[in-house]
Parts: C-alpha cells; structure tokens; sequence
C-alpha cells in the first residue's frame, strides 16, 4: 500500500513485482522473474499437495482429514457423472487440479497476512492466469470433440430439430456463443475475485482514513464500514468457494458437449 | 489497473509460471495422487457392499434354517403328542383291564359267599330242625308222656316251620 502517499490505493495489492534477484530471468527472450503472483502459485501448489497429501493414509476407515479430502474427490466425481456421464470419470484429475487449484488459491489470497506484514496476492484475480486457464479448459474441449467425433463434432452449432432454413441463422450463433466461453469463463473468476478484493480494500481505506480523521468519523464512518467488512469477508469465503465450483463447474459441462455433442 | 499496465512486461512470466505450477498440480496431485484416493473410496464401498450382502446372504440362511428348525419342531411337537396320546389310551386299556378283572374277582368271591352264607343258614336251619325235633319229642314225652318218633317229631316241626 502506498502509505507514503498516506492513502490506501486499492490497486496496489494487484501489482506484480519480480521477487529480488530474478527480474531478468529470461527464456528465450521471455521474460520469466519469479514474481510475487509466481510465490502465491508456488504456496497454493505446496499447501494442496499437503492437503491432498493427508487424505493418501488410504484407510478403510478413514480419519477427519482422509475424509475431508474424499469429500471434496467424491464432489468433483460427482459432478463429472452427473453432468457428464461415465465417461466422465476420466476428467477427474484434471477438474479436481483445477477447482483445487482456484479455491486455494482465492482462500489464500483472502488471509488476513497483511496483519503481519506479508502481502497475499491473488493470482486468480489476474486475467492472464484465468485466461490461461480458460484456454487450457477450452482446448481440452477442443480436442476431445474432434478427436473423438471428428468433423462431426461441428454439429454442436446446429442444436438439434433446428428448422433447415434456420440453420444458417442459428449455427453462426450458436458459433459466437461457442467461441465467448473461454473469455467468460476466464473473465467471471477474474472480475469476481478482483471486485472483491478491490472492496475490502475501499472499505479498509474508509476504515483508517475514517478512524485518522477523528473520533466521530472513526465512529460514524469507521466503525459501519469495519463491520461490512466483516460481513464481505465472509461473503468473499463464500466467493471464493463458488467461483472455484463455477469454474470447475462450467469446464465440466463443456467437456460435456465434446463428449456427447448434444 | 496492474492488470492491464503490467500486461507487456508479466504475461511470459505468468503463463511460464502458471504452466509449471499448475503443471505440478496436475501431474503430481491430479494424476498421482487422486487416482489413489479415489481407488481407497472405491475399495471401501466395494467392501461396504460385499459385506452388506454377506450379512444378507447370512440373515437369509439363518431366516431359512429358522423355518427348517420351525419345521422340524412342529413334527416333533406332533409325534410328541401323538405317543403321549397313544400312552394315555394305553394306560385307560391297562387300567380298564385291572378294573374288570378286579371286578370279577370280587363277583366271584360275592358268589362264593353268598354260597357259603347259604350253605350255613341251611346247616342251621337243619341244626334247628334236629333241635326243634328232639326238643319237641322231649316235651311231648314229658308234657304228655307219650314218645313220639322221630320222624313223626320232624314232620310235624317242619310244617309248623313252614307255616311259621
């Protein structure tokens, strides 16, 4: 935070800067600084694969954390037979990888570290990261309905029992709307995220400027924003949980049409 | 908006950093470890289902040897009454039997009995003839000194004892 400037600027926690040492990292003229947004991937990836790791006691009779890591196995098998089939059951790493992946790192973005000096970034709330994302989901999509029906798989743009003069109308549509999913799933997690941190931020602003400016506008200004805050904190657990789901969610149902078309 | 400010300078580094970590998560948790897990819940509902149904192919054996035992008992219960039925007529035949033949030995010592008790009034009754004749012969020799015989004593006390 630009405290030197004695305001918060709500933009600031968004701000990618290389970690000492590495700004001129380079492969093959790209340049790749191990970033604090690159540490926060690093912190997610470490603290699943220790989440991941306590459910592997392979049990019969599972404990509380062998438990907690089926649970969330089983929801991500779910979801795929439900909204997939059978064939479904193929997709679960990848899926579980990915809603793991974003509901960790949204969680950890929202920790409260700034309490001790640490600055949690989230990467989810970056549009290069989301926007990877969605183009890895959306590729797989792609490959999976022209490997398995080849050309066929063209007849997702023209929904069953279209009229025949309809066609040319409808299919160019049904193309669009087709070719915006990568942008609105990447976008969706990202505005989400962003939005929400953008607002504690503001709020957190109205907190200290509030309380600086005086008792009264600690009490009249400082005091209601702090308890909002408190209530968007827990909104944005909530945020976090079902943007991950939605996510998870929507690369599921679209597996779904390379799968079984319509 | 660093987002859009820092695009030019961090989109390698994101997308370079983004592959390995998401790399890692995949390959190592996705593909390594899930399967795994996965397989434990499988396991655990396979051996959730055998031993459901073991325990309901066991009720059902135990539901069938039940009826076998209700079965048996009942015939058991049917011979059981049938020789306790069998040894009452048994033992009312024994006891009948005991009875007749209790019965006519008592009919056969009444008879004798009343033979014998006929027999001894008939001795007395001749005792009593004999006496009533001497007796009469002694009194008509003494009231009027006459002897009378002793047939003609006895004929004529045996119809004074008829006539009574």
């Amino acid at each position: 935070m630009a405290a030197e400037e004695g305001k918060v600027d709500p933009m600031h926690q968004f701000a990618i800067e290389p970690i000492a040492g590495t700004e001129a990292w380079e492969i093959a003229g790209y340049n790749i600084a191990f970033t604090n947004s690159a540490l926060w991937m690093l912190i997610t990836t470490v603290v699943l694969f220790l989440f991941v790791m306590g459910g592997m006691k392979r049990q019969l009779v599972p404990g509380r954390w062998q438990m907690m890591v089926e649970s969330f196995t089983g929801f991500i098998d779910n979801m795929l037979e439900a909204n997939i089939g059978k064939a479904g059951r193929k997709y679960v790493p990848y899926v579980f990888s990915l809603f793991m992946f974003i509901l960790f790192a949204n969680l950890l973005g929202l920790l409260p570290l700034g309490v001790i000096g640490l600055h949690p970034f989230t990467f989810t709330s970056h549009f290069t990261v989301t926007g990877i994302l969605a183009i890895l989901s959306f590729s797989i999509v792609l490959i999976v309905g022209f490997w398995k029906h080849g050309l066929h798989f063209f007849s997702l743009f023209v929904p069953h029992g279209t009229p025949l003069p309809m066609i040319p109308v409808i299919a160019p549509i049904e193309f669009i709307s087709f070719m915006v999913r990568p942008f609105s799933l990447g976008l969706r997690l990202f505005v989400a995220m962003m939005a929400g941190h953008v607002l504690l931020e503001v709020l957190s602003s109205f907190v200290i400027d509030g309380t600086n400016a005086g008792i009264g506008f600690g009490f009249l200004v400082g005091l209601p924003s702090f308890l909002l805050m408190i209530g968007i904190c827990a909104l944005e657990l909530l945020v976090a949980g079902i943007q991950a789901y939605v996510f998870a969610l929507l690369t599921s149902l679209y597996i779904n049409d390379a799968e079984n078309l319509h | 908006m660093p987002q859009i400010a820092q695009l030019a300078e961090t989109w390698s580094s994101q997308f370079f950093w983004l592959a390995v970590f998401f790399g890692i998560t995949f390959f190592l948790i996705g593909m390594g470890m899930v399967p795994k897990i996965m397989d434990t819940v499988d396991q655990r509902d396979s051996k959730i289902a055998d031993d459901l149904a073991a325990a309901k192919a066991a009720r059902d054996a135990a539901d069938e040897q039940e009826e076998a035992w209700r079965v048996r008992e009942n015939e058991n219960r049917e011979k059981a009454r049938g020789i306790v039925n069998a040894a009452k007529a048994d033992a009312a035949a024994k006891s009948e039997k005991t009875i007749a033949a209790a019965q006519k030995r008592l009919d056969k010592k009444l008879d004798e009995a009343e033979i014998r008790i006929g027999e001894a009034r008939n001795a007395a009754l001749a005792e009593i003839e004999a006496v009533a004749t001497e007796a009469a012969q002694d009194i008509v020799q003494r009231v009027a000194g006459i002897k009378v015989t002793k047939p003609t004593a006895a004929k004529a006390v045996k119809e004074t004892l008829a006539h009574g």
